[in-house]
This record gives structure tokens, sequence and C-alpha cells, in this order.
């Protein structure tokens, strides 16, 4: 229980202090976690809608491939990642191997099928009449979807949060292709693990209250997102 | 006046069933046609075939001319359905919403969909959220913004469906307002006889997806086409006859053991029409000296059934008969089942069937 108390004592200087440390490893999560779920809201949401509302053959199998996405374990991710950009691998030449951006690649895959296909599922649970009565105003198919993918902003919203919520709090994949590298690569994730192990409780605890203080907001976000009313 | 639009061998099939065929449907320009029929009819499959919402086999021709390009039509038409479908956003935004993706200038824009909102009486909701509205204010939205496209034809699916009596009244008033001062043409479909009376200027009654009677409304609910469409309209006494004797402007028939006299003119060469006498126009009195009307009978009431504010009474006059009178009258005259009491109609008022089209 001392151990405890000590490391929680421990934690709220370090946030008070501003720790280096601290700092340096929420900004680096807060940049790559933010810069792949902005990737993957770019693709995935135009890719949503598209199987959300397009109809053509095979649209059930790219939706079961995207649903298995969606609960893809982060190490195997890490592992794939890994390999493409090992010096000797397909994307080697990129050198982004213990980079940043091989982390934001990984985490792409890791948050893109989970976008997608809960834009899917929001686009799907538009009343199929608002459908047919935005057509019946005159609106092309693209403009249809566009306003379809308006209306379903709110849902859109939380899909994009799930995302983030599924990336920030990855360690696997980070670990496996980030490397840790202080000041650059270590996220939130990888420097609780690392401060764990080596005993550090107050500086774990720190990046764990700022870890959870994230996450909460994503879900209070997407709470609120979930809970509006809507129009007739 | 001229064909807006029209229909010829019009087929919707879903799920391999043809659930609509149309013959022939001309919609006559600044006219409101009715599409009147029960739940399941097609009414509403109909209305999205011919608005270029649904994919049909046949012709439907506008002005005259095959609609090919779907979009393009449907930019010159309107279509408001039994829930008001608004987005998300302010009043006017949907009032302004299929100008917008016709693509007119917002100043345009702004101002026909504030002409619309002032028609349907709900100026003053422009900057509220469309979250916050009424059934009726939301409908009265939806009306708007159709009618702030200008379309050169409106369908209405039931749009009054979804509203409470009081609201639905008002609405209907309004709507006919404006659709008369605005001469718009307008097809509505409803399975509602009184809504159809208030707007419509000629009725095409649906069953079971086939056409049974297109004509003047008053027509329709006069003279139905067959004993269906009878029913269907309110004609509850639809009675097998035979023809005793034709005189000048009258017909004697016979409905049971007792003679009728009507001036209809029997179907050509049918001795065996089907009587029709609407129960609206059979009166109730206890005293038999007390009604003028040519036919007059003695009935024995079967049983009395509380309609809204009406009662409907079963007869036995040697023949089933059913009328309708108010509650008032109905407890004014005291009656109860088992009553004697005088059933009676003018001749003027029944029409005749002819039988062979009962089938």
């Amino acid at each position: 229980m001392e151990l405890i108390v000590q490391g929680i004592v421990e934690a709220a200087r370090r946030i008070v202090t501003l720790d280096r440390d601290v700092l340096d490893a929420a900004s680096a999560s807060l940049a790559v976690s933010g810069t792949a779920t902005a990737l993957s809201i770019a693709i995935g949401i135009p890719l949503g809608a598209l199987l959300g509302l397009g109809r053509f053959p095979g649209r059930n199998a790219v939706l079961s491939v995207v649903n298995t996405g969606m609960g893809l374990p982060p190490v195997a991710v890490g592992l794939f990642v890994a390999v493409l950009v090992w010096r000797s691998g397909p994307l080697g030449g990129l050198d982004w191997y213990c980079t940043r951006p091989a982390i934001v690649m990984a985490q792409l895959i890791l948050a893109g099928p989970t976008v997608i296909g809960l834009t899917a599922v929001a686009l799907q649970s538009v009343d199929p009449m608002l459908r047919t009565q935005l057509t019946s105003l005159g609106a092309t198919g693209v403009q249809s979807a566009w306003l379809l993918v308006r209306e379903s902003r709110l849902l859109l919203i939380s899909a994009a949060l799930a995302g983030f919520g599924a990336v920030i709090s990855e360690i696997g994949a980070s670990l496996m292709v980030g490397c840790n590298v202080k000041g650059d690569t270590r996220i939130l994730t990888t420097a609780i693990a690392l401060e764990t192990s080596k005993g550090e409780f107050g500086t774990a605890f720190a990046l764990a209250f700022i870890l959870l203080a994230l996450v909460f907001a994503v879900s209070a976000v997407t709470t609120w997102a979930q809970q509006r009313p809507r129009p007739l | 006046m001229s064909a807006i639009l029209e229909a010829r061998e019009l087929r919707v099939v879903r799920g391999g069933r043809e659930v609509v065929r149309i013959e022939a449907l001309a919609l006559e320009e600044a006219s409101t046609l009715a599409i009147l029929g029960p739940n399941g009819a097609g009414k509403t499959t109909l209305l999205l075939a011919l608005a270029a919402l649904l994919p049909s086999v046949g012709e439907v021709r506008f002005r005259g001319m095959p609609v090919v390009d779907a979009l393009a039509f449907r930019r010159r038409v309107a279509v408001v359905f039994q829930r008001p479908l608004l987005l998300d956003r302010s009043v006017r935004e949907n009032a302004e919403l299929g100008l917008a993706l016709r693509g007119v200038a917002s100043q345009v824009r702004r101002s026909r969909a504030a002409d619309a909102l002032a028609r349907l009486g709900i100026a003053h909701l422009a900057e509220r959220s469309a979250l916050g509205l009424s059934g009726g204010e939301a409908q009265r939205v939806s009306i708007a913004r159709a009618i702030a496209v200008d379309p050169e034809i409106l369908f209405l699916d039931e749009p009054f469906a979804a509203l409470d009596a009081p609201t639905r009244e008002a609405l209907i008033a309004d709507l006919a307002r404006v659709l008369r001062t605005r001469r718009v043409t307008t097809v509505l479909v409803t399975h509602d006889r009184d809504e159809a009376l208030s707007l419509a200027d000629r009725i095409a009654v649906l069953l079971a997806g086939r056409l049974r009677q297109l004509d003047l409304a008053e027509r329709v609910f006069a003279n139905p086409a067959d004993p269906e469409v009878a029913a269907f309209v309110g004609v509850e006494n639809v009675l097998p006859a035979r023809v005793e004797s034709i005189a000048a402007d009258l017909t004697t028939l016979r409905v049971a053991d007792q003679l009728i006299e009507v001036t209809a003119e029997p179907p050509a060469g049918d001795d065996f029409p089907l009587l029709c006498v609407r129960p609206d126009d059979v009166v109730i009195s206890r005293d038999p000296s007390t009604t003028s009307a040519r036919n007059s009978f003695a009935g024995t009431i079967v049983r009395l059934e509380p309609i809204g504010r009406r009662v409907r009474i079963v007869l036995d006059c040697g023949f089933p008969l059913v009328a309708n009178v108010t509650i008032r009258s109905a407890r004014d005259l005291a009656l109860a089942e088992g009553d004697v009491v005088t059933a009676s109609f003018k001749a003027t008022l029944p029409h005749l069937l002819a039988r062979h089209r009962a089938a």
C-alpha cells in the first residue's frame, strides 16, 4: 500500500513540475497516435462510406476482412511492420525502423479497420428513407453520400475516437517497430512498461494518469456523441 | 387541361412478385390526384415508381417525353414522405436543401425557403434546430422544403398519417390553400377517404396493385366502379337485386322480399344488378310517418357499434342494411339492439353496379 501511495505522490510531483521525460513521452504519444488517427480518418471514412452505402459484389467479404482487422493483435502487426521496414525488408530503403513513421504505420494498420468498420456501421444505421428523401430532392450519389456522412458526423467522431483509443493505449507494435528510443519513439505505453521494469513507480504512475486522462476524454466525447438526440 | 405525367403499362416487381400493374394513368396539370387504397395496396410503390425513385417496367412520360434521365426529372419534382426526414440542421437549412442540391445561389435559396416557410406558417422557426420540432412542425418543414423548389409535380406519400387529428386537420387546410394558390400539380397517396376528398380533384382507387377506378373525387364516392371499390369508399350496403320494372325515370328492384325504387338506371342488359347504398344515406326513425323517402322499411337492430363520433347500426330489414347515425341521434332515438325502427333512403341516392364485375 505504501508503495502505491509513494508512487501517486511522486506522480503528482512529476506532473505538477512538468517533468521532461513525462512530457516527452506524452507529446510523442499524441504525435504518433494523432497522425495515425488522422490518416485512418482520411482513408477510413471514404472506404467506410463506400462499404456502408454501396452495394457491390464481394462487399460482405470485404466487411468480414475489415471486422477481422478490428481485432488484430498489435504484436502481430508489429512483427509485420518490423519485417516491412527492416533494413533488408521491402520498405528497408525508407530507413524507418526505430522511427516514428514506423510506429505511425503500425498504428494506422491497427486503427484503420476500426474507423472503416465503425463508419460503415454508422452509415448503415442511417434511416434508409432519409437516403430516398435526399435522392428525391435531386441529390446525386456523391451529394447523397456526403450529406449522409455529415448527418452521421457524431457517430463518425466516435469511430475516429475509437481508432485513437485503440492506438494510444497500444504497446506491442510500437515497442517492436519504434525500439523505445528516449526522447523520440518512447511513447506513454512503452515508457510505462520501461519505468515499471526499473521500479520507478512514480514516473510510471504519472505516465499512466496522463494516459488514463486521454482515454477518459475520448470516452466522454464518444458517449456525448452517441447520446445526442436526432431529428424526426 | 393536358397530362403532365402519364404512365402506361407500368409494372413494379419486388422479390419476384408483381406488386403494381397500371395500364394507364394520366395526371393533369394543376390538378390533385389522390391515389386511394388500403394498406398494402401498393400506393407508395406506385408513387415511388412515378417519382423515378424505384425501378419499374413500362413507360412514364413527363410533359410528353419519356423519363430517361431520372436525376433531371427528380430535380423538377418533389416528394414528401410520411415522416419528415429532416437533417440535423436549422429549419432554414432544411428548407433550402432541395435548392442547394440544385445549385441555386444562396441569396435566392434563402428568399425562396423563407417564402415557403411563411406559406406553411412556420417562418418564426427558421433559425431553430430541426432537433426540437414537434411532429406537426417537422412535417410543415418537410412540405416547405418541397414547395421551396417550386416543383412541377409534388408527390405526397401519406404526409399526415403520423400526426394527431387537430394537427392533421390544420395542416391539411394550410396545404390545400398552398396547392390552390400556387396551382401545384399534386399526387397524394393516402388510405384516408376524408384526406382524399379534402385535397383531390380526382381519385384513383388502387386495390392489390391494380387501378380499379379513376374518376372525379365525388363520382368515386357516389358511383364506385365495383363492389370492392364500393366497400373501400364506405358503401357498405351492396345488395344483390333483380330488376322488376323500368319506367321513365324510375327503376323498381326486388331485394329479398322488398321492392326498392331508384332513379339510377341498371347497367345495360343486366337484370340482376347490385344495389349500392351508403350507410350515411340511410335515415333511421322511430315513426314511419316522419319520412318522405320513397324507400322505407321496418328493420330490427341487430347490432349497434360506436365508431368515433358515429354509431354504426346493422339492421335486418328482410335483407341486411347498415346505417350510420351520430352518437347524439342514437341517444335521442334511444336505440337498442332488438328494437324495430324505420330505415329509409331516397330513390336518388343509391346507384347500381353490374353484378358480373363483382368477381
